[in-house]
């Protein structure tokens, strides 16, 4: 288990260095220079800013300096709000989008468990295809339309919600129901196949012959076996819920993580899209790492084997 | 109930599957009757209509299965009109089962004391603790070595064999009357087959519970049953004590199965599988299901469905072959060595009538 832990790890920073090498190339692809005003500004003017940034250095020197300071900690200083770090722009931002995130996560999670337990239990019922339809759905409507949706009908029509900001809980509900849409569908889909599955398999039939009621069988033996490998899903599902708060932030005006990144890159800020890029890939593996922990930990078929048994 | 010594009456039970390609008839008018303490064999080929036979008795049959006719009495009560919840106060409780598959049986995620426990909390209304403590005395009847160091182990950490007797552990812990046995041995090697069987036995006696055991193979039937109810394509076409139907068979079907059975005096070689395929139920046919297959097919078994003719007061069989009218036909010579061994067995009795009787 330690040596598997060691190599997952290992694996991990790997992947980190990959990725901030990737998405370094990538900026100096992208079209456009971080200077705003560029027109109104004299070429000497022009150098000396960049200089000052070390963006007149050849491209490979660049590269070398910004992975240096990666391995010591600094993820660099923000072009658009001067001589602000990086890592305190994401660490000051992270609180909304981390709320915002296990808000969804936590509705589309246990919202999705329970459409899909109905949908498996009630299998090609009218419930059944309510449930899948809604989930269809979910997948199918992209967020930020349901973003809007949701502002516009709840938010300014009905006035039940702010439309925009971030000044209380009130607040939090119009973009967690937006971003939680895709978690929720994506669940239920899942735990809907898997407990289609369990509820076939021989050991529910012999919970049946016990006598053991129809909500025993679902709550003591169908759904443990089915929530378990739904803890695979977790790490993909993260991944989409920081895409997704991309795009809803920026509508629901959250002061979040997702929403400076936006802004970032609209000014071509290198080190802020680079930072945050790097952050949430950082976050991803962690949460994978973590799942594949969760899983060994939770289902005591594989519990040994992780130990080399 | 017809007989006061009978725990389950089966009437004239009829089962049809609705499917895309029609109605499949599993059941065909099934009869029969579980003594007291006995144990019955229903043996026959797959897709005979053993399981379903038997689910029914639970009544946990398909979702697509309609019981067209008859009845089930235990109790004085027909199971078959009775409610789910009062189902669910049956099963596990006065009717359980074993299932054929000990590795797929029990609950992966759930402790097996647990497992054994749930059927005392649900019908006995025990305490968690106190029905841990029963399943503790249930692990030691079944065998599981060192029982308190187990009981808070998963099914995988468990051997095949293992597992099906904490399945059995399941299905008695709560002192059933009957208790269904689907060929509880047949996904299980040879030797461990045999400790499973004696273990049964063995709980039968302790217990005091009627067994229904379901197999394929007439094989592990002989030590084991009574009585013997032999299934062909959704019918029960012979039934008789263990003696009856091992060493005075009738039906040409009884024939095939005894003969297609490996025993310690065939001496090698002889074996054979009988030939064909059971008859698609969607369309079963008309007279006796087995005569496209049988060597003993007459014109009749193409037109008519056979009636049981009596053999003796405890053994039938549904072949127009036991007909007054019937020609005299010889069976297999494995059967008529098996006849001779039984005429031995029956000497001080007045003779048998059998199909070939001179
Ligand atoms: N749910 C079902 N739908 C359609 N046909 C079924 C279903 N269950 C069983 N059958 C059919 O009923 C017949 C008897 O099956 P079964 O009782 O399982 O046989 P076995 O004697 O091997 O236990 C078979 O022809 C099988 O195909
Ligand atoms: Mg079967």
């Amino acid at each position: 288990m330690r040596k598997y832990l060691l190599k997952r790890i290992f694996y991990l920073f790997l992947t980190l260095f990959i990725v901030a090498t990737v998405t370094f190339f990538l900026m100096k692809l992208m079209p456009g220079t971080p200077l705003q005003n560029e027109a109104k500004l004299t070429a000497s003017e022009k150098a000396s800013i960049l200089a000052q940034y070390g963006l007149d250095k050849p491209v490979w020197l660049q590269y070398f300096i910004y992975i240096g300071g990666i391995f010591k900690g600094s993820l660099g200083l923000s072009f658009q709000f001067s001589d602000q770090a990086v890592s305190y722009l994401i660490g000051s931002r992270m609180g909304p989008s981390m709320q915002l995130g296990g808000q969804a996560l936590l509705v589309g999670v246990v919202l999705g468990i329970i459409l899909g337990a109905i949908g498996a239990i009630r299998k090609d019922t009218w419930a059944d295809r309510v449930a899948t339809i809604l989930s269809i759905l979910g997948i199918a409507v992209p967020s930020f339309v349901l973003a809007i949706l949701l502002q516009y009908y709840l938010g300014l029509k009905l006035g039940l919600f702010p439309v925009a900001g971030w000044s209380g809980f009130s607040y939090t509900i119009l973009p967690t129901l937006a971003l939680a849409a895709s978690p929720l569908a994506e669940t239920a889909r899942f735990i809907r196949t898997d407990m289609v599955d369990v509820l076939s398999s021989d050991y529910i039939e012999l919970a049946k012959a016990k006598g053991l009621s129809k909500f025993g069988i679902v709550y003591h033996h169908a759904l443990r076996n089915s929530l378990i490998p739904m803890v695979t899903l977790i790490g993909p599902l993260a991944a989409a819920l920081m895409t997704g708060s991309m795009v809803v932030e920026n509508i629901f005006s959250v002061p979040g993580i997702g929403e400076q990144f936006v802004k970032s890159i609209l000014v071509n800020d290198y080190p802020t899209i680079m930072g945050v890029t790097i952050f949430y890939s950082a976050l991803l593996c962690l949460l994978l790492l973590l799942t594949d922990i969760i899983y060994g930990i939770i289902d005591p078929r594989i519990r040994l084997s992780g130990n080399g048994d | 109930m017809e007989n006061p010594e009978n725990v389950i009456e089966v009437r004239n039970l009829e089962i049809d599957f609705h499917t895309y390609a029609g109605e499949v008839k599993a059941i065909r008018d099934v009869s029969f009757d579980l003594r007291k303490g006995e144990t019955l064999a229903i043996v026959g080929e797959s897709g005979s209509g053993k399981s379903v036979t038997t689910r029914s008795l639970m009544g946990l049959l398909a979702p697509n299965a309609e019981i067209k006719k008859g009845s089930i009495m235990f109790h004085g009560e027909d199971i078959i009109k009775k409610s789910e919840k009062d189902m669910q106060h049956i099963r596990g409780k006065d009717i359980a089962m074993i299932f054929q598959d000990p590795m797929t049986s029990l609950d992966p995620t759930m402790r097996i004391g647990m497992q054994i426990a749930e059927p005392l909390m649900k019908h006995k209304g025990l305490k968690k603790k106190e029905a841990i403590a029963q399943a503790l005395e249930m692990l030691k009847l079944v065998g599981i070595t060192n029982p308190e160091g187990r009981i808070n182990d998963y099914p995988y950490q468990f051997s095949g064999g293992m597992r099906q007797r904490i399945v059995i552990a399941i299905a008695l812990v709560c002192y059933p009357e009957v208790l269904i046995a689907d060929e509880p041995t047949t996904a299980l090697d040879v030797t461990i087959q045999a400790q499973i069987l004696d273990l049964m036995k063995d709980l039968q006696n302790r217990i005091d519970t009627s067994i229904i055991f379901i197999t394929h193979d007439l094989g592990v039937v002989a030590g084991m049953a009574d009585r013997v109810a032999v299934m062909y394509a959704g019918k029960i076409v012979e039934y008789g004590t263990v003696d009856e139907i091992f060493f005075n068979p009738q039906h040409p079907y009884t024939w095939g199965l005894l003969n297609s059975m490996p025993t310690l005096d065939t001496e090698g070689g002889s074996l054979s599988a009988i030939p064909g395929t059971p008859p698609d139920l969607l369309d079963p046919p008309v007279g006796d299901a087995f005569a496209a297959r049988s060597d003993y097919a007459m014109k009749i078994d193409t037109e008519k469905q056979p009636p049981f003719f009596k053999v003796s007061d405890t053994h039938y069989a549904a072949t127009w072959l036991l007909h007054p009218d019937a020609p005299k036909v010889t069976p297999p010579a494995e059967i008529i060595r098996r006849q001779k061994k039984f005429a031995e067995m029956q000497r001080p009795e007045p003779p048998i009538k059998t199909a070939t009787k001179e």
